[in-house]
């Protein structure tokens, strides 16, 4: 146990958790990092290629190497940080990336193997031979270099996504972050305070310094009181602003419930899309290290995150508490950790300092002007070697922490592809030109990390960011405790022979750099892609630096001149779960109900989905064993005597205004402004390229008054299209469009019986023949008073009408019309029906209607007007679109019980079936009751020159061949006599 | 993005659906001589700049209007936006008063 006195956990509290397999004891406020530590364990993983024994390395976000597998069953989520595994009572993490035990992993051979494995290795080995690669090569290296493995269950817990929106997002809950909330909640502005910890305060948390005269967790602890005493302002803790989107908006992940063993009734995460006026970005910085060799051994570890657990969590690395530590830094921060370690008796053997003229700021061994040049021990760190004026020495040593500096988090900035700069003062790379509109950096992440300088670096940022969207805020009083000189001379890399690791998760050596140099892989991206440098799920926050530093010294240039890649979103891992909010399963997307929805599910219908709609799709009974005797039943039935079916879907469009006409001729191939009122016309419209887009009626209500319906599918697209035309290109047009689907429910009443039906509930309405004609439409009570519409249009080719009437009284119609129409056989039918009974009668649907046909392929060319101009008039004439001779015929297999294949190709008998011989393709087919066998509709060459022709209908894909006649696509009916009945 | 409606403010460029080049409102002439040609261009050919474009949105989870929207395919800022019905109608010269 290295569990040392101080620190911001519940002692008074434990949490029992497992570490494959064996149970250990932390307290509320570790995370499984430092609950881990604390109970001795320092070996916690295995490094992706090498599977070299690993430990944790920082203490946040930035953490490479301390992935574990969390939770269990269909709750195990890879690759999760262990320093950010917040502990909860039962908590269960597994080791990853091993086979056998984590202490002596089989793959661990590939460390001894390292030489074969250098950058670029997958480029080089692996090209042959060729056929290799997906059998052996791939599986096996997949099954080698790796993280961790996915639960393959359904994620068990709900996630949500919302919107928010404020005056001034603060990205980051450190020194600068509180003083930029702060300053603006003052001021009145509407705050958000995001920050990726469970607990307020950042870098703040980890130092020993008073703020104010008081301890900064006390300090914290007021200001945080008074922002939450503030209605303007709204902490979101445990939050990640991911990205920077344009014109202020941010994509930010909230961890409601990862704290918790389950999420009982709460969301797991929350997606939030936040809309800010201005942003202070204040992320602070992470700390980089300084490679040497062997230096990946669980024990060495950042020096920052080293005082982090010491002053935090109360823990440090050492195996034992009387084992010594050692400090390896080239700026005086390091030697902060040395100090703060020798206050709570930890042993600490000295600090290695490669400046010359490091000061000795207490009472510790200072090695100046030298370098830690190795290290000891298989499976955590025992011994290094020191290295000064080219003498070295090994001594015991049970953790190294090592600083190099400290890398501003620009992240967000970059996101527009903001540049970064080099700033020699502070020897970092600092926010550029380019970055977000509106965002203020402030703080560590500027460069400005003293806690002094972060203070009043956020409130001023607070104070200028308020400013442009005119509020004015004053600077509050905030401690301001004294700047201590920061020294830091570069060094970047202890020379050596051996391996020294940059990139820890990517297990990418100095060496490996030092070979993409040599194969000339010398731009930032391509040593990025030939090493996979910054690749890993980290993105490289504790490498990319150091690596371009490295770059720049090999290749002899500054670290300007070599240049940087650009942070993309991002900024941690988001799950795949929380990126879809909830949009899952049944929440995908709205599902729509008919208005008969209820009336057809009492019947026992089976529903399908069409578009967002639910359809009934048929209606079995008692003793139908097959869906196709229940089709069948209920395609007959509308032939015999009456069916219904809920055509509420199809699109309606309300046209109305004195140019409506003028309008619809333009819209429409075929002319309409003859239609009378009191008429329907079926209508084709065209896209502007010449090809048919969608069919339908359009009905006139009145000399100014239209009612035009549309495919399901397209009833949207139609809607759009037209309120295009009508204010993008006539905008002179008076005349005015309203999308009605939703408001009026429409029933289809279609059979010999249908008049009879309807006459029994309509209100002294004259229906016969002469007075209601094929095509006729108008407007009528039914049932004693409600309004309704009435067209005499027909999709069976039986005697069919479709009445409409407002949607909330549609189911009560269709209930009405079944109970009146017991004696007359009435029928309800589904879309399986209503889609046998269009292609017995040969009409075109979506299937031929599927934006590759022209109106003569369907054999209505005659239809487009050439008297008049219309969307896709002129484009329907060209030579392409006007020689195709392909044209929609009825299949009919030669032997009766043959099946036509929708989707088979079409080819002359005798032809060999390929690319150069096709003749057209089968659109739709089903069983017709009416002709006693399977039926088709397709498009053929010539096709209206060859009835009676047999041609082949190949299905290569279920390698069978039919032979089919071609007939008129009018199996039923062909002179219109029933629907004119 | 956010999209500046001429009638209803700032609005997310979620609720709108995306067209393309401004220049799908100049319909050819049916009637000309060159009308083919004339159309082929118009449906098949755009512009595609990389910087200021004036391009087409639909506010269908909204208004249902038509806008004319001038953007940066650069940075994204937008530089205007207008209702398509304003922008397609030919420009009122104002009589100068006597």
């Amino acid at each position: 146990m290295t569990r040392i006195t101080g620190g911001l956990i519940d002692r008074g509290t434990s949490l029992s958790f497992t570490f494959d397999g064996k149970t250990y004891s932390g307290h509320p406020g570790d995370t499984l990092a430092s609950a881990l530590l604390a109970n001795g364990v320092r070996l916690m993983g295995r490094s992706f290629k090498y599977h070299r024994p690993r430990g944790v390395f920082a203490a946040g976000s930035e953490e490479p190497n301390a992935m574990v597998e969390l939770r269990e069953g269909a709750r195990r989520e890879p690759n999760t940080r262990a320093t950010v595994a917040e502990l909860y009572e039962g908590l269960v993490a597994k080791s990853q990336n091993r086979v056998g035990p984590l202490s002596c992993d089989v793959l661990a051979v590939n460390d001894v193997l390292s030489p074969f494995f250098a950058a670029g290795f997958y480029y080089k080995t692996f090209m042959w031979p060729r056929a290799f690669w997906e059998k052996l090569y791939e599986p096996v290296i997949r099954r080698a270099a790796g993280l961790g493995q996915l639960s393959m269950q359904a994620d068990p817990d709900d996630y949500d996504s919302g919107f928010l929106h404020c005056d001034l997002l603060v990205i980051g809950g450190g020194a600068a972050g509180l003083a930029a909330a702060l300053t603006a909640g003052r001021a009145g502005a509407r705050v958000l305070l995001a920050d990726e910890d469970f607990r307020l305060g950042g870098r703040l948390l980890s130092e020993r310094d008073p703020l104010g005269g008081i301890p900064a967790v006390d300090w914290i602890a007021g200001l945080e009181a008074e922002l939450d005493s503030l209605p303007n302002v709204r902490i979101l803790r445990r939050t990640t602003v991911f990205g920077a989107y344009d014109h202020g908006i941010y994509g930010a992940v909230e961890r409601v419930a990862d704290h918790l063993k389950t999420p009982g009734a709460q969301v797991r995460q929350s997606l939030w899309r936040i809309t800010a006026k201005r942003t202070v970005l204040a992320a602070g910085a992470t700390e980089r290290h300084i490679p040497f060799a062997d230096n990946d051994r669980p024990g060495i570890m950042l020096a920052g995150a080293m005082r982090s657990y010491a002053n935090r969590w109360a823990v440090t690395p050492q195996a034992h508490a009387a084992d010594p530590v050692a400090i390896f830094t080239n700026n005086d921060d390091g030697h902060r950790t040395a100090l703060d370690l020798m206050a709570q008796d930890v042993p600490v053997l000295g600090v290695i300092d490669t400046r010359s003229d490091a000061p000795k700021l207490g009472d510790y061994t200072l090695f100046p002007d030298a370098t830690v040049t190795g290290s000891k021990g298989r499976l955590g760190l025992t011994q290094i070697q020191i290295t000064r004026a080219g003498q070295s020495t090994w001594v015991d040593c049970a953790a190294l922490g090592v600083s190099g500096g400290w890398n501003p988090n620009v992240h967000l900035t970059s996101h527009h592809r903001g540049r970064l700069v080099w700033d020699a003062a502070t020897q970092s790379f600092l926010p550029g030109p380019g970055g977000p509109e509106g965002m203020h950096v402030a703080g560590a992440a500027a460069g400005r990390g003293q806690t002094g300088l972060a203070l009043a670096d956020g409130a001023k940022a607070a104070v200028a960011a308020l400013a442009q969207i005119g509020m004015s805020a004053s600077l509050p009083e905030l401690p301001a405790p004294e700047a201590t000189a920061d020294i830091l001379t570069l060094y970047w890399h202890v020379p050596s022979k051996k391996r020294a690791w940059v990139d820890f998760q990517n297990d990418v050596t100095v060496k490996d750099i030092a070979l993409a140099h040599q194969e000339n892989m010398r731009p930032v991206e391509h040593l990025k892609r030939w090493t996979t440098l910054g690749m890993a799920t980290d993105q490289g926050k504790t490498a990319n630096v150091t690596a371009l530093a490295v770059m720049a010294e090999l290749s002899g240039k500054s670290i300007p001149e070599t240049g940087t890649t650009i942070f993309r979103p991002p900024y941690t891992g988001v799950a795949i779960s929380t990126l879809g909010g909830g949009d899952s399963g049944d929440s995908f997307r709205p599902r729509r109900l008919t208005p008969t929805h209820s009336w057809a599910a009492a019947r026992g219908a089976v529903f399908t989905e069409v578009g967002a709609w639910m359809r009934a799709q048929y209606y079995p009974q008692t003793g139908e064993t097959h869906w196709r005797q229940t089709v069948d039943r209920e395609a007959k039935a509308v032939r015999a005597g009456v069916g219904l079916c809920d055509v509420t879907t199809l699109g309606k469009i309300d046209v109305q205004g004195a140019d409506a006409t003028t309008f619809l001729n333009r819209v429409y191939a075929n002319m309409m402004g003859t239609l009378k009122v009191g008429r329907v016309r079926y209508g084709l419209m065209l896209r502007e390229d010449g090809f048919l887009y969608d069919d339908g009626t359009c009905a006139r209500l009145a000399e100014d008054h239209y009612v035009v319906t549309t495919t399901t599918g397209n009833a949207g697209l139609v809607y759009r299209n037209l309120e295009f035309a009508r204010q993008c290109m006539w905008p002179e047009l008076d005349v005015h469009l309203i999308s009605t689907t939703d408001a009026w429910a429409q029933l289809a009443v279609a059979g010999p019986n249908a008049r009879s039906l309807l006459s029994r509930i309509v209100d002294d309405f004259d229906l016969s023949n002469d007075a209601f004609p094929f095509m006729a439409c108008s407007t009528l009570t039914i049932c004693n008073g409600l309004r309704a519409r009435l067209f005499r249009i027909s999709f069976s080719g039986e005697l069919a009408y479709e009445l409409a009437v407002p949607a909330r009284y549609g189911n009560a119609v269709m209930q009405r019309l079944a109970e009146q129409g017991a004696d007359l056989g009435v029928t309800p039918y589904g879309i399986e029906a209503l889609s046998v009974l269009r292609i017995e009668k040969g009409h075109a649907a979506g299937a031929e209607l599927n934006g590759q046909t022209t109106a003569d392929m369907i054999g209505l060319g005659m239809m487009v007007s050439r008297k008049k101009d219309s969307i896709g008039a002129v484009m329907s004439r060209r030579d392409g679109l006007a020689q195709d001779s392909r044209r929609m015929v009825g299949l009919q297999p030669v032997e009766p019980t043959h099946t036509v294949t929708p989707g088979a190709h079409l080819f002359a008998q005798g032809d060999p079936q390929d690319m150069a011989h096709d003749q057209g393709w089968i659109t739709s087919a089903c069983y017709s009751p009416h002709v006693g066998s399977s039926i088709g509709l397709g498009f053929l060459l010539q096709g209206d020159n060859r009835m009676g022709e047999i041609v082949i209908a190949a299905n290569p894909l279920a390698g069978e061949t039919t032979q089919l006649r071609i007939v008129p696509s009018h199996f039923v009916d062909p002179e219109g006599e029933r629907l004119r009945a | 993005m956010l999209i500046p409606h001429p009638l209803l403010g700032l609005r997310d460029a979620e609720e709108f659906v995306y067209l393309g080049d401004a220049s799908l409102m100049q319909r050819p002439d049916p009637d000309s001589p060159t009308a083919l040609t004339d159309f082929c261009d118009y449906v098949f050919l755009r512009d595609n700049p990389a910087g200021v474009h004036r391009e087409l949105w639909f506010h269908e989870q909204g208004d249902r209007s038509w806008l004319v929207v001038t953007r940066n395919t650069l940075t994204h800022e937008i530089l205007g936006a207008e209702l398509a019905t304003d922008a397609a109608r030919p420009t009122v010269t104002q009589e100068p008063s006597a």
